[in-house]
């Protein structure tokens, strides 16, 4: 009863270390709001320690939020963190927070991927929450992390990994996916169509990975001043010239028949295998020569996904199967001896294989 | 034309956007000293400029530079318009006037505006170069080295301790200059800023005067604070001890240095000091070297000195004034020597005094007469002396001190902590509080007023030291609260008696000596004195008299107690008499045998009072405050025996008054002494026993009292043994009483001192219901959580019982502010206000909990009234590990690790002793000086003929006081094998905290800890850089904006942080010791969504190192010495 009779006008807690709690600062991450987190962190059995109660718990809540909100503007240029004189922080512990705040949500990044991160997505972060579960303040903060480092490293030269790990000193994991967030808002690919919708951000990621690896033009030639954002034009270029593997009908036959060699016995789906042969042949290099289309780049994930993954997901390929296929797909070009494009063939179905075998599954 | 301050701005970064069009900024600086200004070039569009500029060099008075700061102003150059000001810094130079102190400073320090706060940061480099000036009369006192800490710094040794000084200056408050705010409240603030930075100087100047013309040369225990007394202006005032400090170096030569045979030596650090050092010893070398006017010299020499120079013509005049410093030749030079190094508690043997639990005070009305001679005490006090023992030499002491004491002299000293052996007894707490009406000031130049009000209470509380029998006040502190035009001024001590032997050894200041000499004949007789000049005499009795319990036992003449108290045998020596309670201001002296741990005690309290003004309003209020100290008093003793302990340390009673209320909070840390008896319970009486159901409440009542009691033993590892009496033989000839506590308020007078505040001794305290008043207090006292497990906590500097930390430290300030929506009545008011602190505390053991098992140190309340209905609460305190293990077993040997710590800590202030009495000793440097001061310290191996020139003897004793030590403690229960394997303080912990540094040093930014303490666990201070002394005012015109009130000052705070690790970063240290918070005064006024806030900090910027070659886990007796002693030295 007496408490009624007074209340509290401030309450402030400042450590010469700054005093900062993990699990508050996930709390605070995923966008709660103090009287949630103060719940939450009842629920989580908070009250059982140091005899605290409901009091200590929402004071020592709101002012940890509040540490937070201060830090964040620093947070959002993380070099800052360290040569910043207003929070004395044990550099384990800025590691810590940066991270933290980097992290994301992958079901909220699988959402954003592809997307342009402008605007007019953001307007969409509510539905993106509701669909998600996870609140929108959150989302929110994902968002703008994206958009962040993707304004930085968008126009930096060299690699993109380590652009973002230089500008924000992120883990080599965290830096990677936030490569292939930049790396699929750059090039816009198309991930939102209900077909590619059982692909996570995972598999997405691995997939820029190996493009960024390989298909850039950092990829061929390590010279700084080249941009690992962006396709290798004459890459794209020269994979016209695969058009001849299945527009020669000799060596289309040729190729056939050597990787039915190799195969016969090797896989259960050998007869659905040679019968689809020559189709899933055509997908693969008509999908390699249309690249030179920014449409079509775009498309790329879409259109693995139905002119390849489908036909063999509906002639029920195992994962084994298609693992085989794919490798004396792509090796017994080497031997036919018509062909002059091997560097550039090995180049495309590297990418391709490993792609393809990221993807196949339910 | 004394100095050349240089100054180079080199760089900027993160500065703000100040163009909105480029996003950037072309910044430039003025960097102006005096009236001298310079700048630098613009340095176009980067929020990283590099100015990189020629050395901008300021010709000035070194008076100059100790007043004024380098003020380096940040602006956006602005080609059509006004330069926009980014923000500015001031920087402090007086840390580079100091030989000793910094030499350089050089980094990034914040650029602050009082709206934006810190808006990015500048890199500058200061140089001074400093022309000796030899001019007596020179105004200014470069080199005079100021510590906030109070006690002699970790790396230097005290020669001598002059005294108190005392300075303070007026001003009128720019906030108040312009009745119709012509500007900005900006621009106000900015001029406060400047102007208090301005007067911070000055003060510091002019206490540097003082402390030259004392002989000293540094001030310890320095203590600055600020009343912003509103429309009658501004007073910036400060106290401090002088002393003559001498570094110690690690030089093995240390040892064999005639240190003290020239004065000039000692001020090797500070050319200027030697003149006038000399000027006053040649006058006074005389007579102190004949052996027979021991006691003139005594007198004479001793008066311990405060001059009001400038300010108080007429104390000038009374007295030659100069002349009363000086020091007596040290060591083999002076005669009095032998006599008087005796034993620190001579007299003892003859007389037992009585003692009260601490506090007299008084109070005065503005209006009033001021009521302060205690003359009827003084008299009564001298008299029974006198009758007892009379010397031949007390009569001619009597003559002559009394004059001289009646005269301005104040033995206060701000030290709270002391080279063991130094205090010898401690009378109790000390107090005095004034209510005055603010009046304008009117001539700055003559602050007669400011000075008159402090000048009548230091009057009183020197006599109320007189009335308990000592002549020396330590742990002195003041402080005032302002509400409109009324004034609280208050100021408080511990009554003590201090050592000459130390002076004599040549360790510690002659005047504490003379001082003390003259009081005692003057206040209680000569029985002290003669104790003193005896105790060679008495070399017996000392021996087995243990260093733990000496400070307990009573000062004064038993006979002639100026309150009623309990008086039994010390329980650890069985020889000298020790009262039931002892409530002091210092901190536990390290060698004071302890039982148990201890634990911070709070009393707290809320008085209504009606609104009034002027002199009715100060009447009101100078009326509550006998009640309100009375009450805050009964609190602290209940919840003391509510804990089972017997005496309070480092007691801090603060009271803040407001327009419809009082606000009293006392803290202080309670122990249970082994010298002094185990409290009794507490017992619970009704008044109307016919009613069954209110006996049963009451019986009730008395069970969970009980159980609390017990309880809080368990908690604390209280464990007293109880057998003592029967073994004994206890000689207690008072026949013990029940005494009650009165509770109802007519029955306490005016006088205060006639209010029963005295305690049965080992019967219960009887609390009686016989109001609802009563009822509420002992609700009150049940209220009191424990602290959660792992937690310990004291306000301070050292938890008995624990001494093995970490490295892990957190300092943090921690401010609540609350609002009171409803009409209280006192009961209520109590309530609230007793569940704010204890909330706030429990807030503080939540947010610290990672740091378990740790203990809260310094624990610092400050409680204000910023409005009407409004509460301020501000902590500053350090959470500090330790290691469990370590401490479970400190339990139980508590008395070794205690004694080792003193050992630790005070080594460096004992070395004088080393130096003059073993001339003859060891030359091995490291291992010698060490053990044999400690050995010297202690009493059993005081006695002059000792020998100590062989390591085994002083081993031998060393470990005999261990054993002696764990005697005392375990009551027969000795396990000496285990006293050398606890030697080794905290090996684990350090080698934590060398970890935690590797971890550490990736960071750009170097790490700066901070501590309210004077040390840091784990580490040695290499060097003192200078005081860190700042005041900021941030205000806002965006409070929601900015996070409401709560936001607004989480952020000003943690900026006050961030500038004080900068400025020590500049200076190149890498911590403050003994920081503390003085001033935080809030003001909101949300509906114009502004607030402001004006923050003063102090502390001792410090380098400090590891002790990592202290790893060494194997620890034999030697070792442990030597290492100690490369602690106490400081490389």
């Amino acid at each position: 009863m007496l408490f009624k009779k007074m209340s509290m006008e401030l309450d402030v807690f400042v450590g010469n270390t700054t005093v900062l709690d993990e699990d508050v600062y996930q709390l605070w991450l995923d966008g709660q709001t103090v009287t949630d987190a103060v719940r939450i962190r009842i629920e989580a059995g908070a009250l059982q320690e140091c005899e605290a109660n409901a009091e200590v718990l929402l004071s020592d809540t709101m002012d940890q939020f509040r540490t937070f909100q201060m830090c964040e503007r620093l947070l959002q240029s993380p070099s800052k963190v360290a040569n910043q004189l207003l929070f004395q922080i044990p550099p384990h512990r800025q590691t810590m927070l940066i991270e933290r705040y980097y992290e994301f949500d992958s079901m909220f990044a699988r959402e954003v991927l592809g997307k342009k991160l402008s605007k007019g997505t953001k307007k969409d972060l509510d539905d993106i929450g509701s669909k998600t579960g996870i609140v929108l303040k959150s989302c929110r903060r994902q968002f703008d992390n994206f958009k962040r480092v993707f304004k930085v490293v968008e126009e930096l030269k060299g690699p993109l990994v380590e652009n973002i790990q230089r500008h924000f000193l992120l883990s080599d994991v965290l830096a990677r996916d936030y490569a292939a967030i930049v790396f699929f808002a750059n090039s816009r690919f198309e991930t939102g169509k209900r077909k590619l919708q059982y692909l996570s951000f995972q598999d997405f990621a691995f997939c820029a990975g190996q493009l960024i690896s390989y298909w850039t033009v950092g990829a061929v030639d390590n010279v700084v001043e080249n941009m690992d954002v962006d396709l290798e034009k004459e890459f794209l270029h020269d994979l016209k010239d695969l058009k001849v593997l299945v527009n020669d009908k000799d060596m289309l036959d040729q190729h056939k028949s050597l990787v039915c060699a190799q195969l016969r016995g090797k896989i259960k789906v050998f007869s659905e295998m040679e019968a689809s042969f020559k189709n899933l042949s055509r997908a693969l290099v008509n999908i390699a020569s249309k690249l030179t289309h920014t449409k079509d780049v775009r498309d790329l994930f879409i259109d693995l996904v139905e002119k390849f993954i489908e036909p063999c997901r509906s002639d029920k390929w195992t994962i084994g199967d298609l693992r085989l296929f794919l490798t004396h797909y792509s090796s017994s070009v080497h031997t036919l001896e018509a062909f002059r494009r091997q560097v550039i063939w090995d180049r495309y179905m590297g990418v391709i294989k490993s792609c393809i075998l990221k993807m196949y599954h339910d | 034309m004394p100095g050349k301050l240089k100054a180079k701005i080199v760089a900027g970064r993160h500065l703000p956007v100040m163009d909105r069009a480029s996003d950037l900024t072309d910044a430039f600086v003025e960097v102006k000293f005096g009236n001298t200004t310079f700048k630098t070039d613009v340095y176009p569009k980067s929020l990283n400029p590099q100015w990189n500029s020629e050395w901008f060099k300021f010709e000035v008075d070194d008076e100059d530079l100790q007043d004024e700061p380098l003020q380096i102003t940040v602006l956006d150059h602005d080609t059509y318009s006004a330069n926009d000001a980014i923000g500015k810094v001031y920087i402090d130079i007086d840390p580079l006037l100091c030989s000793e102190a910094a030499t350089v400073i050089s980094g990034w320090l914040p650029i602050y505006d009082t709206i934006h706060g810190i808006r990015g940061e500048i890199n500058v480099l200061v140089k001074v170069d400093l022309f000796n000036d030899l001019n007596r009369f020179r105004q200014s006192s470069c080199g005079v080295k100021f510590f906030c800490t109070t006690s002699i710094p970790r790396c230097y040794r005290a020669v001598m301790v002059h005294g108190f000084v005392e300075e303070l200056v007026v001003n009128e408050d720019p906030e108040y200059q312009w009745i119709d705010r012509i500007r900005t409240p900006r621009a106000s603030n900015e001029a406060r800023q400047r102007l208090i930075f301005l007067m911070s100087g000055e003060l510091q100047r002019k206490i540097g005067l003082k402390v030259l013309e004392m002989g000293g040369n540094a001030v310890v225990g320095y203590l600055q604070c600020f009343d912003l007394e509103g429309e009658t202006g501004l007073v910036v005032r400060a106290i401090g001890t002088a002393c003559t400090l001498e570094k110690i170096s690690t030089l093995p030569a240390t040892a064999t240095h005639p240190s003290n045979s020239s004065p000039s030596k000692d001020m090797k650090d500070s050319p200027q000091a030697a003149p006038s050092t000399l000027g006053c010893r040649s006058t006074h070398s005389s007579p102190v070297h004949s052996a027979s006017s021991r006691l003139s010299q005594g007198f004479s020499v001793s008066v311990p000195t405060l001059l009001f120079a400038g300010m108080k013509p007429r104390h000038r005049s009374s007295e030659a004034p100069r002349a009363r410093q000086c020091r007596p030749g040290f060591g083999e030079e002076a005669p009095g020597v032998p006599l008087s190094s005796g034993p620190p508690t001579p007299l003892r043997a003859q007389t037992f005094s009585s003692f009260s639990p601490s506090k007299s005070y008084s109070r005065q009305s503005s209006s009033s007469d001021t009521e302060l001679s205690l003359t009827p005490k003084t008299g009564m006090g001298s008299g029974g002396s006198a009758g007892k023992e009379a010397g031949p030499l007390k009569a001619l002491l009597r003559q002559q001190t009394q004059s001289a004491l009646e005269q301005r002299e104040y033995p206060f000293f701000t030290l709270t902590a002391f080279p063991p052996g130094f205090l010898l007894h401690v009378g109790g707490v000390v107090s005095a509080r004034s209510v005055k009406l603010l009046d304008r000031i009117h001539n700055p130049d003559e602050p007669e007023t400011r000075d008159a009000w402090w000048e009548e209470i230091r009057q009183e509380i020197k006599s109320h030291a007189k009335a308990l029998g000592c002549h020396a006040v330590v742990g002195y502190s003041e402080s005032t609260s302002i509400c409109e035009e009324v004034c609280i001024l208050s100021a408080s001590g511990t009554a003590a008696i201090l050592s000459s032997r130390f002076m004599q050894d040549g360790s510690l200041d002659t005047e504490h000596r003379l001082s003390r000499q003259p009081l005692c004949v003057f206040s209680t007789g000569s029985e002290r004195v003669e104790g003193d000049m005896g105790s060679s005499a008495s070399l017996g009795f000392e021996e087995v008299v243990p260093p733990g319990c000496g400070f307990c036992h009573i000062p004064y003449d038993e006979l002639n107690i100026p309150f009623p108290a309990q008086l039994t045998y010390c329980y650890c020596c069985r020889r000298y008499k020790v009262p039931d309670v002892l409530f002091t201001t210092i901190d536990l002296p390290t060698e004071a045998n302890v039982t148990g741990k201890g634990c911070l005690i709070q009393a707290r309290l809320c008085r209504t009072k009606k609104k009034a003004q002027g002199e009715g309003n100060a009447t009101a209020i100078s009326n509550l405050l006998p009640f309100l100290e009375y009450e805050l008093h009964t609190q602290l003793m209940n919840k003391l025996k509510l804990r089972g302990m017997n005496a309070l340390f480092g007691l801090r009673i603060q009271i803040s008054v407001g327009e419809t209320m009082l606000l009293g909070l006392a803290s202080a840390t309670g122990v249970y002494l082994t010298a002094l008896p185990s409290p009794g319970g507490i017992q619970v009486a009704g008044k109307t026993p016919s009613d069954i159901t209110y006996e049963q409440h009451i019986s009730n009542m008395q069970k969970k009292i009980n159980d609390t009691i017990s309880k809080n033993k368990e908690l604390h590892e209280i464990n007293p043994p109880e057998v003592v009496e029967e073994i004994i033989g206890s000689p207690i000839p008072e026949p013990r009483q029940r005494s009650r506590l009165f509770r109802s308020h007519s029955e306490s007078s005016d006088e205060v001192s006639e209010l029963d505040l005295s305690h049965g001794k080992k019967d219960a305290f009887v609390l009686e219901i016989d109001d609802t008043d009563a009822v509420e207090d002992i609700h009150a006292l049940l209220t009191d959580s424990p602290t959660p497990a792992g937690f310990y906590s004291c306000n301070t500097e050292i938890m008995p019982g624990i001494q093995n930390w970490t490295s892990a430290i957190q300092m943090f300030t921690s401010v609540r502010v609350f609002r009171l929506n409803a009409n209280l009545t006192n009961q209520g008011l109590n309530k609230i206000f007793s569940d704010l602190c204890e909330n706030l505390l429990k807030s503080l053991y939540f947010k610290l909990r990672s740091m378990v098992p740790c203990c809260l140190c310094h624990l610092n309340f400050t409680v204000a009234i910023p409005e009407d209905e409004l509460i301020q609460v501000a902590v500053t305190a350090v959470a500090m590990s330790f290691d469990k293990e370590q401490s479970l077993e400190n339990g139980k040997q508590s008395g070794e690790k205690t004694l080792i710590k003193a050992i630790t800590e005070n080594d460096e202030q004992l070395q004088f002793n080393l130096e003059l009495n073993a001339e003859t000793s060891s030359p091995n440097p490291l291992s010698s000086p060490k053990g044999l001061s400690e050995v010297g310290s202690h009493p059993s191996a005081r006695a002059p003929s000792v020998d100590y020139s062989s390591f085994a003897d002083r081993c031998s004793s060393w470990i005999e006081q261990l054993k002696l030590k764990a005697h005392t403690i375990r009551r027969g229960s000795v396990k000496t094998t285990s006293s050398l394997e606890k030697a080794s303080p905290l090996p684990e912990g350090r080698s934590r905290s060398l970890r935690s540094n590797r971890s550490y040093s990736g960071s750009s930014v170097a790490v700066v800890k901070m501590t309210p303490l004077s040390f840091i666990p784990g580490a040695k201070i290499i060097k003192y850089l200078g005081i860190i002394n700042m005041f900021f005012i941030r205000e806002t015109t965006s409070l929601r904006e900015e996070g409401g009130v709560s936001g607004f000052l989480h952020t000003f705070i943690a900026e006050v942080f961030a500038m004080v690790r900068a400025h020590v970063a500049a200076l190149g240290g890498n911590a403050v010791v003994s920081y503390s918070m003085k001033e935080c005064v809030f003001m909101e006024n949300p509906n114009k969504n502004q607030a402001q806030c004006l923050i003063n900090v102090s502390g001792d910027a410090v380098i400090f190192i590891q002790e990592s070659e202290l790893e060494s886990t194997s620890v034999q007796t030697q070792s442990a010495t030597t290492h100690t002693s490369n602690g106490g030295e400081g490389t």
